[in-house]
């Protein structure tokens, strides 16, 4: 689904992402984890397309796209989608109104019908009844006025309405409290799919206590330099990142 | 404040017009189209104001408005005018005790389009006005308040929400008095400006005078261009940079119409947005 082949990139003309590869088939969950200026969060700014961020060497494809030949929106409509670690409000703008407004420019972008107001309500109140958010919320300003937890539940019910092929999830877990979590965690589990992977950026194994990834990878210095099973959550945990990246 | 042709031509010393296009009112100056309107609303009732105002030429108008003891004033002001107008309005407003008014500008049309407003508060009183401009080409577009405090306990509120693009000026001149016996007034002013190009001006000046000890008075203002991390966050979601630049700016017009209904508030909205994306006409040489 997405491969990732000697990736280097750098923002304001510093080197952070310093040959990065991965592979990530289909129906697959991964996680990344590394510590503090690894460059976890440059990595999912670089594959979603973020500008300032500059990719000088290597490439990345999304099911045999390019996907460094195209802007963030067209990332997103090629099956991309990134929940971020700080959701943006927008006052004046009501989250019915931009995701309907998102859903449908990635469907006019992809050749298909938008989506009617009817379809898009009765989508939307399925996944925010399943992320714990009531339709209240939703007609208020992206973000606005919501907790930590709620923002981070709301970049959930996006990510179920738009239904991308490949998840990028930057640090979701920071700010929940323990129930936000495994509302969180449900999410994504219930919404792991043959045609669909996730891939899981953290800090913390707490989320994967929840979330079991086929594999996890250690980032240090722009590297993966680590690769394992689940197993090897629990031995960051216990031993740090300072033994593994030496 | 008004540009009445009986007086003299104003000039840059005078503060209220430092940056209006005085140009343009000169090429119109003899020409004396003034008019003046009274709006009276009686003490206990309710009235509305709607000025749509079009067409092409010099309009030079003066509105009287006295709103009686007790009384509401809603209202709703749209200046659309042709690519050549220019326009000089002026709302003189006196509130009686305890009157309510709420008013919205919608600045979009004329090469030069000037919307003032002289409130007189009574006694507590309440004046809010939602402003929105929205400027392109090489229009001058502004609107001036003065607020007077004359009397105990009133409220004021103005905000102010103006766009600049190409190498158009906007300004907002805000001016609020507070004088000696004024006691407990709450004033509070938001003008915010967002210039979506490097050749656009955008001014904007609180000015609060204050004579009296115990009162409150707000003011803020701020010029910048739409926020970069918000604009990833829509493309992010698949959104093409020109419709994410169009939800920012309904985005940042919307505290201007808050206090509206939501449909009004969308009309309104959308009427602007939608002014964004005309060509405008040039001035004429």
């Amino acid at each position: 689904m997405l491969q990732i082949h000697d990736l280097h990139a750098s923002v304001d003309g510093k080197q952070i992402l310093n040959g990065l590869s991965l592979t990530i088939n289909a129906g697959e969950i991964h996680a990344i984890m590394g510590p503090n200026g690894s460059g976890k969060s440059t990595l999912s700014y670089v594959l979603a397309g973020r500008a300032g961020y500059e990719v000088t060497q290597g490439s990345v494809t999304l099911d045999g796209k390019d996907l460094l030949a195209l802007d963030a929106h067209q990332r997103a409509a090629a099956g991309l989608f990134l929940g971020l670690q700080y959701p943006v409000e927008i006052p004046g703008v009501s989250n019915l109104m931009f995701l309907r407004t998102a859903l449908n420019a990635q469907r006019r972008a992809r050749g298909e019908p938008e989506a009617s107001g009817a379809e898009f309500m009765r989508l939307i109140k399925v996944e925010a009844e399943g992320f714990g958010l009531s339709m209240d919320m939703l007609k208020r300003p992206v973000n606005v006025g919501f907790s930590g937890g709620e923002k981070k539940r709301n970049e959930m019910v996006q990510m179920a309405v738009l239904a991308p092929k490949m998840a990028l999830l930057d640090e979701t877990d920071s700010g929940l409290d323990i129930d936000a979590l495994r509302i969180v965690a449900d999410g994504i589990n219930r919404l792991r799919a043959p045609d669909r992977a996730t891939l899981l950026i953290t800090h913390y194994q707490r989320l994967l206590d929840y979330v079991v990834p086929d594999r996890i990878h250690v980032l240090v210095g722009g590297r993966i330099v680590r690769s394992g099973g689940p197993e090897l959550a629990h031995e960051l945990e216990r031993d740090g990142y300072v033994d593994i990246a030496a | 404040m008004t540009a009445q042709s009986t007086q003299i031509l104003p000039t840059r010393r005078n503060e209220d017009w430092r940056y209006s296009d005085l140009d343009a009112l000169r090429e119109v100056w003899p020409q004396d189209i003034q008019t003046t309107r009274t709006l009276n609303v009686a003490a206990g009732e309710t009235a509305r104001l709607d000025d749509h105002l079009t067409g092409n030429g010099w309009r030079n108008e003066i509105v009287e408005i006295t709103v009686a003891t007790g009384a509401t004033l809603n209202g709703t002001i749209v200046q659309s005018r042709d690519a050549d107008a220019v326009t000089t309005q002026h709302y003189a407003i006196t509130l009686g005790a305890g009157a309510r008014c709420e008013l919205h500008i919608l600045q979009t049309g004329s090469r030069y389009g000037r919307i003032s407003l002289a409130v007189e508060m009574g006694e507590a009183s309440h004046f809010a006005l939602g402003g929105v401009i929205i400027a392109a080409t090489s229009q001058t577009q502004e609107i001036v308040t003065h607020v007077n405090h004359d009397q105990p306990r009133a409220t004021s509120q103005q905000i102010i929400r103006a766009v600049a693009d190409d190498q158009s000026v906007t300004s907002y001149l805000g001016k609020v008095a507070v004088a000696r016996g004024a006691q407990k007034t709450d004033s509070a002013q938001s003008a915010k400006a967002l210039v979506l190009t490097r050749t656009a001006t955008a001014n904007l000046k609180p000015e609060l005078e204050i004579f009296a000890d115990d009162v409150k008075c707000a003011h803020g203002a701020s010029v910048g261009a739409l926020d970069a991390n918000a604009l990833f966050y829509l493309q992010s979601r698949g959104i093409a940079p020109a419709e994410a630049q169009a939800l920012l700016t309904r985005s940042f017009l919307a505290a201007a119409f808050a206090n509206l209904d939501d449909d009004d508030a969308m009309q309104l909205t959308d009427r602007a947005l939608a002014a964004m994306q005309k060509p405008r006409g040039e001035k004429r040489p």
